[in-house]
C-alpha cells in the first residue's frame, strides 16, 4: 500500500544510518489503556531524553481539554491564510486548462491575452505535475507541449493587476488541439477495445501524502496492476473454511472539496524565492520547488500561517505553484495563484472502486482466508488500493490482495484521508457482517473473536454500554416504511513517523517563551499541542507560550499526511522544552545560590527540590539569565521500539430508512476512538466529528459524474457536488480512550485518518441491513440507489 | 476598451462589456444608482466599463475604492479593502463562506455587486469585534471549539449572530437552518450549534438584551 511505503520512508532511513553507539538508560513508561488498568513497561531510551510522562491525569496541562490556540483569530476573520495574503505590487493569476479531455496541443496562441490591458506575464506550461508519466516517453511523439490527458488538465497561466482581468485574459487563449477518443468511467476503461489513456505502462511516483501507486506492476491497456500481496496460502485457508463469503462492492470518486482552493503566492526574487502556500508539507513545497527551478533549498522559503483544508491533497509545488512561480518571474512582481472552485474539484479526489471480496472462516468465526480483488480509478493518476483494513484489521493467517489502478481521462486521485481505507471498509466491514450473518452471530461478537486489538476491545465494550446496541432487532424485521436499524464498523491506521521534526525553544530574559518549528497546522490544532507541551515543561498556561510554526525558516518540520504531525513533532518539541529547561536551571543555579539540578517546576514555579519552601516566578528566575535569551534545539528520537503499531476505532449508527423515498437519515453516531496518548481531547474531539461527517457525506451525498460525450465533469461545483450541511447532521458522541504506547517523550499519536472517515460508509451499510434485510453494495446511498438496491426501480448499473 | 474580449454573458460579464451608467462621478448612494444593471443603463450618464470610485459604509465607516462596476462585494472587501475576514469559496453562492451583513440581514457578498452596496450599511466579520475582544459569539466558537481549518469559520459566525439578533431563543433546529447554507469541510457543526446554543441560553439567563453587533472594527 502506498501509504505505509511513502510515509515509512523517512523512518527507515534514518533507522538505517549507522550510528555511534548512543548513551542510553532504562526509564519505566506507563503503558497500556487505563480501562484495562495501566502497566509499566522497560524501555532504553538515549541520555538525553526527558523522563517518562505519567499518565495524562496526572499532568496540567497535557491531556487537558485546551481552547484551540488560534481560536480567537479564526472566530475574528483575524488568520491570513494563503488566499487573504497581499503583498505590495502583487498580481493575480489565473490557470488556463484544456476543454478536450484527451489529445495533442497543436498551437497555444497567447497573443490576444497578452495584449489585453492589465496582463503583466504568460506562462504555457512545459510540464505537467502530479500525474502519471509513461515509462518510455519515446511511446509519443516528440511535442513542445504535454499530451492532453484529462479535461481540465493545466495549460497555462496568466498574471494581470486584478483577477478579473486575469479570468478575462485566460478565456483569450487559443488552443488548437488534435483530438483522440477518451474513456472517462473504469468499467469502460477496461476493456480490451478501450481507448488507451497511455500508449504504454505509465507510473505515478509516491507523494508525502500517501498519493500514488506501484511502479514495478504489470500494465495491459489502461490496467495497471496487480499489486499483489500475499500471506500464506489462501487455497489452504479455503480449504479450512467451514463457510465463506463472496461479495462484490462500489465506491464512487469523491473530491477533497477544502473551503480554500490549492493555491500559492510566489515573489520570485533573485536572492530569494518565497512561497506562500495553501500546503500540508512546508518542507514538500520547498523540496519540489528546489527540484523544478534547481534552486538550492536555502533559497526557498515556504510560508503556511493559516490553511483552509487539504485532507490529503495538498503537498509539494503542484502545477499551480509552478505557474506561480514563473509568472512571477516574468513579471518581476509577487503573484497569487488560488484555483477557482472549478478547478479544485479537477485537481484531485479519492479514487473509486470495485471490489471483489471472498472471506473463509470456521463456525466459530476465525478467520482461514481472505481474498481481495479490487479495481479502481485514480483517473491519470494511480493509488486507488482499497487493501489496508482487508490486511490489517483481523487475524487470519492467509491473505491474498491484487489491487489494479485503471486509467481514465480524468484528474488524477491524490492522497485523501486514510487513502484506501474508507472504500477498503466499505467492503471489508459489510463482508464481515455478511459472515456474521452467515455464522448466525452478533457482528460485534464475531469482532471480539477475530480482533487482536486491546484498544478495539475496550472500544467494542463502550459501545456495548454506552449504545443501543443490546435491544437490536433482527435484520430486516421492522415494520412499516422508515425502517431503522444500527450497525457498526471498525478502522484501522498505522503509527508512522516522520524524522524531519524539529524545533527550538526560546526562553527569554523577561520570562517569554517561544516554540518554533516548520510545522504547519491544517486546522487539526498543532499550534495548541505544541503550547501544550511546552506549557507542561515550564509551568506555563499554554495560551501564553508563543508558537511560531508554519515557516521553512524555522527548524524543518514533518509534512502532515497519514496523521503523523503530532506523534512525528510533539516528541522533539518536549525534548527541546526540556533542554532549554536544564539551560535555564543551569544558568540561573549559581545567582539563586543553588545547583541546577536541585531546581525543578511545580505548580507553575521554580522550586528548590531540597527545600520547597523556595520558590520563584519563571519570571524572577529568567531575569537572572546572564545572556537575554537561551534556547534548545531538538529533532525527533526515533520510537523507543520498531514494533509496528496501529490505532483505529469502532463507530455505530443509528440510521432511519424511508423505503418509500430512498432517503437515509443518519439518526445518531457513536465513536469511540483511540490515538496513543490524547494531548488535547478537544482538538481531538473535533477531528473525530469531522471525520464522521465526511464519512457520512462520502456514504451518502458526494459523487464526481463525468459527462462520457463530453469528458467533462458535471458537477465541478458546490451546488450540485453535494457536500453534508447543518442539516443532515446527526446527533453525535465521542468517547476517546487513553492509549500508552511507550514509544516517545509524549506517546502522542495523530487522529486525522481513524476519525470516522473510514468507518462511517461500513456503519451504515451495516445499519442499512439491520434495518431492511437487504445489502447495499454502492455508494453513495443516494434515493435513487437506495430505491434500486430495494428492487423498488430498475437499478441503474453504473460499475 | 479597442480589443474588449468576447466573453459569455455572465452578471459580472455583461457589466464588463456594457459600461454601468450612473447620476455622478462618485456614486454615494443607492439612490443615485439602481440595483440592477437594467435599471442603471436607464440613467443617461455612462460610467465604466473602466473602474469609478464609489462610497461604501463598512462597519461604521466610510470608505471610497475605485472599482471595476462587476466587482462583487466579496472582491473589494478583500482585494481593495484588505479586509480578508470575509472568505471566497464558491463564488456563486453556494456555500456562504462570504456572508457579510447588509442593512443587518445576512447577505452573499460573492453575489452581490460592490455599486449594489453603495449607500447601504456593510457589516463584516471583522466588524464584530472590538481590537481583540471578541464578540460573544465568537468567544463561544473559540470556547467550543466550533473552527478547524477556520475557512468557513467567518461565514458561519456571520450567519448564527444574525440568528440571535432576530431571535434571541432559538432552538438546535433553528440554528441548524440558519447555518444550513453554510458549508464546513472540517465537520465543525455540532460545535457551532453548540456555541450558538450557549450564547442564547446565557443571554436569557443573565437578562441581556443586545448581543451589540455591528461596531466598529
Amino acid at each position: 500500500m502506498a501509504p505505509e511505503t511513502a510515509i515509512l520512508e523517512g523512518q527507515q532511513a534514518a533507522a538505517t544510518q549507522a550510528k555511534p553507539q548512543q548513551a542510553t538508560r532504562t526509564d519505566n513508561f506507563v503503558f497500556g489503556i487505563p480501562q484495562d488498568g495501566l502497566q509499566k513497561k522497560q524501555r532504553e531510551v538515549p541520555l538525553d531524553e526527558p523522563p517518562p510522562l505519567p499518565p495524562n491525569s496526572e499532568l496540567t496541562y497535557i491531556g487537558k481539554p485546551t481552547q484551540r490556540y488560534d481560536g480567537p483569530a479564526k472566530a475574528m476573520g483575524k488568520g491570513k491564510y494563503t488566499a487573504d495574503v497581499q503583498l505590495p505590487g502583487m498580481l493575480y493569476a489565473r490557470m488556463v486548462d484544456a476543454t478536450i479531455p484527451h489529445g495533442r496541443i497543436v498551437s497555444i496562441d497567447t497573443s490576444a491575452a497578452e495584449k489585453l490591458p492589465g496582463v503583466r506575464a504568460v506562462y504555457v506550461i512545459e510540464h505537467v505535475y502530479g500525474v502519471a508519466e509513461l515509462r518510455d516517453p519515446k511511446l509519443e511523439p516528440p511535442s513542445r507541449y504535454p499530451t492532453v490527458r484529462y479535461f481540465g488538465q493545466p495549460i497555462a497561466g496568466i498574471a494581470a493587476i486584478s483577477q478579473p482581468i486575469a479570468d478575462d485574459a485566460a478565456k483569450l487563449v487559443k488552443v488548437q488541439y488534435d483530438t483522440k477518443p477518451f474513456v472517462v468511467d473504469r468499467a469502460t476503461a477496461r476493456a480490451e477495445d478501450a481507448p488507451l489513456v497511455f500508449p504504454g505502462p505509465a507510473d505515478e511516483a509516491g507523494t508525502a501524502g500517501g498519493g500514488g501507486g506501484p511502479a514495478d506492476v504489470p500494465q495491459k491497456g489502461n490496467v495497471h496492476g496487480p499489486e499483489q500481496r500475499k500471506r500464506g496460502d489462501t487455497d489452504k485457508g479455503f480449504a479450512e473454511a467451514d463457510v465463506t463469503v463472496e461479495s462484490e462492492y462500489f465506491t464512487q470518486v469523491q473530491t477533497h472539496s477544502a473551503l480554500e482552493t490549492h493555491g500559492f503566492v510566489v515573489d520570485w526574487k533573485p536572492d530569494e524565492v518565497t512561497v506562500y502556500a495553501s500546503t500540508q508539507g512546508t518542507s514538500s513545497v520547498r523540496n519540489e520547488f528546489a527540484d523544478v527551478f534547481k534552486l538550492p533549498k536555502s533559497k526557498v522559503r515556504v510560508i503556511t500561517e493559516y490553511m483552509g483544508g487539504g485532507f490529503g491533497a495538498k503537498f509539494g509545488a503542484g502545477n499551480e505553484g509552478v505557474v506561480a512561480a514563473n509568472l512571477s518571474r516574468k513579471a518581476n512582481a509577487p503573484v497569487k495563484l488560488m484555483l477557482d472552485r472549478r478547478q479544485e474539484h479537477i485537481v484531485c479526489n479519492r479514487p473509486d472502486s470495485h471490489q471483489m471480496l471472498k472471506i473463509g472462516a470456521k463456525s466459530d468465526g476465525t478467520l482461514t482466508a481472505i481474498q481481495l480483488t479490487s479495481y479502481g480509478t485514480a483517473g491519470v493518476g494511480t493509488g486507488a488500493g482499497t487493501a489496508g483494513p482487508a490486511t490489517n484489521l483481523y487475524k487470519c493467517p492467509n491473505v491474498l490482495t491484487e489491487e489494479y489502478d485503471v486509467f481514465i481521462n480524468a484528474g488524477p486521485g491524490a492522497a485523501f484521508r486514510a487513502p484506501g481505507h474508507p472504500q477498503g471498509c466499505f467492503a471489508f466491514e459489510q463482508t464481515i457482517d455478511e459472515l456474521a450473518v452467515k455464522l448466525n452471530m452478533d457482528p460485534l461478537a464475531l469482532r471480539e473473536k477475530i480482533d487482536e486489538s486491546p484498544a478495539r476491545r475496550v472500544e467494542r465494550q463502550l459501545i456495548l454500554e454506552r449504545t443501543n446496541w443490546r435491544n437490536r432487532k433482527a435484520d430486516g424485521s421492522d415494520p412499516g416504511p422508515i425502517k431503522h436499524g444500527m450497525g457498526i464498523a471498525q478502522s484501522v491506521w498505522y503509527r508512522f513517523v516522520n524524522m524531519d521534526s524539529s524545533c527550538e525553544v526560546r526562553v527569554l530574559r523577561d520570562g517569554s517563551v517561544e516554540l518554533m518549528s516548520a510545522v504547519q497546522d491544517l486546522g487539526g490544532g498543532t499550534k495548541t499541542i505544541l503550547a501544550q507541551v511546552v506549557g507542561e515543561e515550564f509551568g506555563m498556561a499554554p495560551a501564553n507560550v508563543v508558537i511560531r510554526i508554519g515557516d521553512t525558516r524555522y527548524p524543518i518540520g514533518p509534512d502532515s499526511g497519514g496523521s503523523v504531525t503530532a506523534g512525528s513533532i510533539t516528541p522533539a518539541v518536549r525534548d527541546a522544552a526540556y533542554q532549554a529547561k536544564r539551560k535555564l536551571f543551569a544558568a540561573v543555579a549559581p545567582a539563586l545560590g543553588t545547583a541546577a539540578d536541585n531546581l525543578a517546576i511545580q505548580n507553575g514555579r521554580v522550586v528548590f527540590k531540597n527545600d520547597r519552601s523556595k520558590s520563584y516566578s519563571l519570571k524572577q528566575v529568567t531575569a537572572k539569565l546572564p545572556t537575554g535569551e537561551i534556547s534548545a534545539r531538538a529533532t525527533r528520537v526515533p520510537d523507543y521500539t520498531k514494533d509496528r503499531l496501529t490505532y483505529g476505532g469502532v463507530d455505530y449508527v443509528e440510521i432511519a430508512v424511508d423505503t418509500e423515498t430512498g432517503r437515509i437519515h443518519v439518526e445518531k453516531v457513536f465513536g469511540a476512538h483511540d490515538c496513543g496518548r490524547p494531548i488535547n481531547p478537544t482538538g481531538v474531539i473535533s477531528q473525530i466529528n469531522g471525520g464522521i461527517l465526511q464519512g457520512i457525506s462520502y456514504a451518502l451525498f458526494e459523487q464526481r459524474i463525468m459527462d462520457d460525450k463530453s469528458g467533462y465533469m458535471l458537477n465541478a461545483n458546490l451546488e450540485n457536488y453535494k457536500i453534508l450541511g447543518a442539516r443532515e447532521v446527526p446527533e453525535i458522541e465521542v468517547e476517546l480512550i487513553e492509549n500508552y504506547i511507550a514509544q516517545s517523550s509524549t506517546d502522542a499519536a495523530g487522529i486525522g485518518e481513524s476519525a470516522g472517515i473510514i468507518t462511517l460508509a461500513a456503519a451504515i451499510g451495516n445499519a442499512f441491513y439491520n434495518a431492511t434485510g437487504v445489502r447495499m453494495r454502492r455508494i453513495p446511498m443516494t434515493p435513487a440507489n437506495v430505491l434500486a438496491a430495494l428492487g423498488k426501480v430498475q437499478g441503474e448499473v453504473q460499475a | 476598451m479597442a480589443d474588449a474580449p468576447k466573453i459569455e454573458v455572465s452578471r459580472r460579464g455583461f457589466l464588463k462589456g456594457a459600461g454601468i451608467t450612473a447620476a455622478s462621478g462618485v456614486i454615494e448612494s443607492a439612490k443615485a444608482f439602481g440595483r440592477e444593471a437594467k435599471d442603471a443603463l436607464q440613467i443617461a450618464q455612462t460610467v465604466g466599463p473602466g473602474a469609478l470610485p464609489i462610497k461604501l459604509h463598512i462597519n461604521g465607516k466610510e470608505h471610497t475604492v475605485t472599482v471595476e462596476p462587476r466587482y462583487t462585494l466579496a472582491q473589494t472587501l478583500r482585494d481593495n479593502l484588505g479586509l480578508t475576514g470575509t472568505k471566497v469559496v464558491c463564488d456563486r453562492g453556494s456555500c456562504s463562506a462570504c456572508t457579510v451583513w447588509i442593512d443587518k440581514v445576512p447577505a452573499l457578498a460573492c453575489m452581490t455587486l460592490s455599486v449594489d452596496a453603495v449607500g447601504r450599511e456593510i457589516t463584516t466579520i471583522e466588524g464584530l469585534s472590538h481590537g481583540d475582544t471578541m464578540h460573544p459569539v465568537q468567544a463561544a466558537f473559540v470556547k467550543h471549539d466550533a473552527m478547524q481549518c477556520g475557512f468557513c469559520t467567518p461565514g458561519m459566525v456571520m450567519s448564527c449572530v444574525a440568528l440571535l439578533e432576530r431571535n434571541p431563543n432559538p432552538s438546535l433546529a433553528d440554528v441548524k437552518h440558519a447555518v444550513s447554507g453554510n458549508l464546513c469541510r472540517c465537520g465543525t457543526y455540532p460545535k457551532v450549534f453548540a456555541a450558538t446554543l450557549d450564547v442564547s441560553q446565557h443571554r436569557v439567563a443573565s437578562g441581556l438584551v443586545s448581543l451589540s453587533a455591528g461596531r466598529e472594527a
